[in-house]
């Protein structure tokens, strides 16, 4: 297995991909640290790792927060000795037309997937930089390549991910430590399932793999990335859409 | 070991530079090779070796290997 003895930090791990990528990574040998703001839920996803006879704990974490990322991270690395994998996973979407955007849904969406990469990135830093290894993995969107009418907030998040990576892969790639991206296109999960038929067929005509992607095709590129076997790579984008976006 | 001792040897492992070359007046940039993550990491290994919490505008001034011991010495005695 490729990942014995690694820990991974996976954020959004309650439901949809960020848990997938954390069955995959335990799959794959990597005790897993599952944070969410659904506790109950994430306590769920632990349990399922357990059952793969991997370590795992749940933690409380709303990554806005920038206290309570410090907190836990720092708790984190007491409770698993170390942190080697930091998949920031956690996102929302505020749909609306720029015209009809609330400040409050710009502001949110902006904190959440763009501010809480910054947090937890920086407080995860401080034990890489130590062990001089690490691999940190950040969930964009092929919304953030191509925009999406009515994704503003949501699209302008996913693209300064990309920008954000790329410069920290940069800072700290000689301590080895590789920063990249995964743009999911359009997946299976729950943040899909609310939306309306009309948009989800749309999509669909996108997509020249004639089928949804699922959490696990994420979670399989996920895993390639944080591996030793990925050593050589970093401050890329890797996308998978089924062909959505080329 | 001293306060001299600790710094040499936190140098030492964070810089990969011969003990020879850590005179006081050496600058960790312009003489020992750092760039300027190593500096970061060199104050957090401070940090962790004395137990203490070096603020920015603090670390900012430690700049030749002298003003690390210098620092350390008057954090120790403050303790
Ligand atoms: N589903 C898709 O089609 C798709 C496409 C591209 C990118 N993505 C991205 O993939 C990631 C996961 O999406 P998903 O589809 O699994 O969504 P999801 O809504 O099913 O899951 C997101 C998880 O993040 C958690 N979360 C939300 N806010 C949080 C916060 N402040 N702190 C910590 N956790 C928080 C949620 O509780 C949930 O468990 C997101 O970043 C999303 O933007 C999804």
């Amino acid at each position: 297995m490729t990942l014995e003895g690694r820990i991974s930090l996976i954020t959004g791990a309650a439901q949809g991909i960020g848990k997938e990528i954390a069955l995959e990574l335990a799959r794959a040998g990597s005790d897993i640290a599952v944070a969410d703001i659904l506790f109950d839920k994430a306590e769920e996803t632990a349990r399922e790792i357990e059952a793969l006879k991997r370590k795992a704990k749940a933690y409380h974490m709303d990554v806005s927060d920038t206290d309570e990322v410090h907190q836990t991270v720092n708790q984190i690395a007491e409770d698993f000795s170390k942190i080697d994998i930091l998949v920031n996973n956690a996102g929302i979407t505020r749909d609306s037309l720029l015209i009809r955007m609330k400040r409050e849904d710009w502001d949110k969406v902006l904190s959440i997937n763009l501010t809480g990469v910054f947090n937890c990135t920086q407080a995860v830093l401080r034990w890489m930089l130590k062990q001089r290894f690490g691999r940190i993995v950040n969930i964009a969107s092929v919304v953030g390549l191509m925009g999406n009418a009515g994704q503003s907030n949501y699209a302008a998040s996913k693209a300064a991910i990309i920008g954000f990576s790329k410069s920290i892969a940069r800072e700290i790639a000689s301590r080895g430590i590789t920063v990249n991206v995964i743009a999911p296109g359009y997946i299976d999960t729950p943040m899909t399932q609310r939306l309306p038929n009309e948009v989800k067929k749309g999509f669909l005509n996108q997509i020249p793999i004639p089928r949804l992607g699922l959490p696990q095709d994420i979670a399989k590129g996920t895993a390639f990335l944080v591996s030793d076997d990925a050593e050589y790579i970093t401050g890329q984008v890797l996308n998978i859409n089924g062909g959505m976006y080329m | 070991m001293s306060i001299e001792e600790k710094v040499k040897t936190i140098i030492i492992n964070q810089l990969g530079v011969d003990e020879g070359e850590i005179t006081p007046e050496a600058s960790f940039i312009d003489d020992l090779g750092a760039d300027s993550l190593d500096t970061v990491e060199l104050v957090m290994a401070f940090e962790d070796a004395f137990k203490i919490d070096i603020p920015d505008e603090d670390a900012e001034k430690i700049i030749r290997v002298k003003d690390a011991i210098d620092y350390l010495k008057a954090q120790a005695k403050e303790q």
